[in-house]
């Protein structure tokens, strides 16, 4: 049954895919374009789709791949984005429970005193990177993304001088922005 | 009784709404939903704090599946127990869901709108703004000392380096070595630190 097999594999991708986006790429490789459920260039493709378009990348891949089951597109996608989402619920709600009784606790205090910095060092790199990884337009020469960092500017000064801004009209903004700067240059 | 279980369902209407919000305008996954998360869960709402917000993400980060769908669940399930826990997570999956689902039926259409790319290279400034400032919120919770100062550099050199793939070490390693360090220096070099 293709609908207890989409479940299945994507339960299977779900469980043992720790750090969740890209770090699933290589086993939906083995699982999905095994199965021919998708070719290796549509996968490529989707990881595009899934950057604009909101949402975990994780979740995107098992939404349109059950979506491409003839008989009940909306069922196929149900199920795989279940399965998906499943593993995690699971060992997230058990941790939870465990949390609220050991959180207290004077040694996981500690251990927490010292993973709070790697968090934070976390968080500060993605930020980092997008910056690098944006700076030119082009991947071969060195094409100043001059927009991007027009935009960014704008984002930052609202942020600084607009009390309480939020960040979905941020969003929304930079969003506008973009189209407008990408379709004049 | 029912003044209780109404206001219980409010808390877990509330808690679908902000977190369908928050997966609505996440572009970019995982950590483009921390300011967010932030804004919404710490700041408006007060359902968390700062520091709890980190334990959260380390657990996200170190378990399977993805961190934005496992910050809802933990939240949900902090704030309302596994109804909690089952309307964050739905909350934060449906926008992708439906969004995907149609375009799943025209997507090479879909592809080929260059204002799409144009609307999402925009949103990569704002995310980049919006990632690197709740970092420095989130930094004010940090225990002020030499041993936070040191770790959170390495981290921050061995992520980036990892990122940029110059060298290949999964952040899960990362935050067990901290864990590591953490335990020993707290511990058995500076004792007495106040964990209250």
């Amino acid at each position: 049954m293709i609908y207890l097999q989409l479940f299945w594999i994507f339960f299977k991708i779900g469980l043992f895919t720790i750090g969740g986006g890209y770090a699933m790429i290589p086993m939906m490789e083995e699982e999905i374009i095994a199965q021919g459920w998708m070719s290796e260039t549509e996968l490529v493709n989707f990881i595009a789709i899934s950057e604009s378009t909101p949402g975990p990348f994780a979740i995107n891949v098992a939404t349109f791949v059950g979506a491409t089951v003839p008989e009940n597109a909306l069922l196929g996608a149900a199920v795989s984005t279940l399965g998906m989402v499943l593993p995690s619920f699971i060992i997230i709600m058990i941790i939870a429970k465990l949390f609220a009784n050991y959180s207290k606790n004077k040694n996981v205090k500690i251990v927490l005193g010292g993973i709070h910095p790697v968090i934070v060092a976390l968080i500060l790199s993605v930020a980092m990177v997008l910056l690098y990884n944006n700076t030119s337009i082009s991947t071969t020469t060195f094409d100043l993304n001059w927009p991007y960092f027009l935009i960014l500017g704008i984002v930052v000064l609202l942020k600084v001088f607009v009390k309480k801004i939020s960040p979905i009209f941020l969003i929304i903004i930079s969003a506008g922005l973009g189209m407008i700067i990408y379709s004049i240059i | 009784m029912v003044e209780k279980s109404k206001s219980k369902i409010k808390v877990l209407l509330k808690l679908f709404l902000t977190f369908f919000k928050i997966g609505l305008f996440t572009f970019g996954g995982g950590y483009a939903m921390i300011p967010l998360i932030h804004k919404e869960v710490v700041e408006k709402n007060n359902w968390i704090n700062n520091e709890e917000l980190l334990d959260i993400i380390a657990v996200a980060e170190s378990t399977p599946g993805p961190v934005a769908v496992n910050s809802a669940t933990f939240v949900g399930y902090k704030l309302g127990k596994i109804y909690g826990a089952i309307l964050s997570t739905l909350g934060v999956v449906l926008p992708s869901f439906i969004i995907i689902f149609i375009i799943s039926f025209f997507y090479e259409q879909f592809m080929q709108i260059e204002l799409v790319g144009y609307a999402f290279n925009g949103i990569t400034a704002a995310v980049t703004v919006l990632i690197g400032s709740a970092a420095f919120k989130l930094s004010k919770s940090l225990r002020k000392d030499w041993f936070s100062a040191i770790v959170f550099s390495l981290a921050l050199i061995v992520s980036i380096l990892n990122k940029v793939e110059i060298i290949d070490f999964s952040p899960i390693y990362t935050i067990l070595i901290g864990a590591v360090v953490g335990f020993i220096y707290y511990n058995f070099i500076r004792k007495g630190v106040d964990f209250a």
